[in-house]
């Protein structure tokens, strides 16, 4: 009889998941962390035009976003098919734009209500003119720092 | 009465249970930052006296409702614009008191005297199409970052960084405030060099 038997060879142990839980759990909780939710549904299409010499929008607490583009297939039919803009979960007429963003700024911080940033999610095909309009009510309003939030790409996607 | 022994739960299901609960965070997850272009609109309040400035000092760039482009009264193609912007900019055809000494450009006295009295005009009409509009002040901000690029390697050569790079890595919140304030200043020269000036006039109507 000797201490040391040899183990039986061949086979291999089978792994323990016991961990496997445990690993799961973590990557659960970064996204968890990670995870925004976004705070409106998109009612119109919003193909963002292509730049490449963007800066970036970081500090989500001091940004007010202003959607605009021709109405989502399901809203056709109710709203025609003219680009509109959306504040917040519904659509809008450009005169609403300055109480928008009038009820914006009174909803932020004391701080932080100077250093606003309005960025435009506007859809390629839109014409000028809304934009314009748009500008020109955000003039009224003081909210003169804006952004058009573009996606990363070379403008040449643009223009086909 | 016996006492009974609780019987021990079984976990094995707990993994798919969590599998769940991540795949729906996956699903939903969006990180990303948003990124596009600044833009900084004039204050409502009429200027009483606009100040004069020499045609030549101006670069008027005109995109109409098929998104054709104007530039200088001469059409043009998109791809051109940057370096037209540039040459422009940099082209320091002023003498004596506006004379540029940094400039590189062609000197040429029917353009711009330096980059500090050069202004961007673009005008664009109501029907303009919002992508190309996009387009085209995609190439103004780039004619102005390589103008800008160029002369903050030329200031600041050991910094290693180009004038984008050290303008994303001050507006980024991770950067240590000692950091920042070193990279304050040389932003600010090298802004003062070549400061953005892109007006923007009212959209035309369409007739």
């Amino acid at each position: 009889m000797s201490k040391f038997k040899k183990k039986k060879g061949g086979e291999l142990p089978a792994i323990s998941t016991a961990s496997l839980p445990d690993i799961v759990f973590m990557l659960l909780f970064f996204f968890m962390v990670a995870t925004v939710m976004r705070d409106s549904t998109l009612m119109v299409n919003n193909t963002l035009p292509a730049a490449d010499q963007v800066q970036k929008l970081d500090k989500k607490d001091r940004v007010m976003y202003i959607y605009a583009g021709k109405p989502s297939q399901r809203y056709q039919d109710k709203y025609g098919t003219q680009p509109k803009i959306q504040l917040n979960d519904k659509f809008a007429t450009v005169q609403d734009v300055g109480a928008f963003v009038l009820a914006e700024r009174a909803s932020k911080r004391q701080e932080l209500q100077n250093v606003l940033t309005t960025a435009l999610k506007v859809d390629g095909e839109t014409n000028m003119g809304l934009i314009s309009d748009i500008k020109q009510e955000l003039r009224k309003v003081n909210a003169l720092k804006i952004n058009y939030t573009t996606r990363n790409g070379d403008y040449t996607q643009n223009l086909n | 009465m016996a006492k009974r022994s609780a019987p021990e739960v079984n976990a094995g299901s707990m993994a798919d249970i969590a599998f769940l609960l991540l795949i729906f965070f996956l699903v939903t997850t969006t990180i990303e930052t948003d990124s596009g272009l600044n833009r900084k609109l004039p204050p409502m309040e009429d200027v009483v006296d606009p100040p004069i400035i020499k045609e030549r000092n101006i670069f008027t760039v005109v995109v109409n409702k098929n998104n054709d482009l104007l530039v200088e009264e001469k059409p043009m193609e998109i791809s051109e614009l940057r370096d037209a912007a540039v040459a422009f900019l940099d082209n320091g055809g002023g003498k004596g008191e506006d004379a540029c000494d940094f400039c590189q450009g062609a000197r040429d006295t029917s353009s711009s005297d330096n980059p500090e009295k050069a202004v961007i005009s673009l005008k664009n009409d109501r029907e303009t199409d919002y992508k190309v509009y996009i387009a085209v002040q995609n190439e103004l901000v780039a004619a102005y970052n390589v103008l800008r690029n160029r002369a903050f390697a030329r200031l600041y050569p050991n910094t290693g960084l180009s004038f984008v790079d050290a303008d994303r890595k001050y507006s980024d919140p991770r950067t240590s405030p000692s950091e920042k304030e070193a990279l304050k200043p040389k932003l600010a020269a090298v802004k003062a060099l070549f400061p953005q000036k892109l007006s923007e006039a009212e959209p035309s109507k369409t007739n």
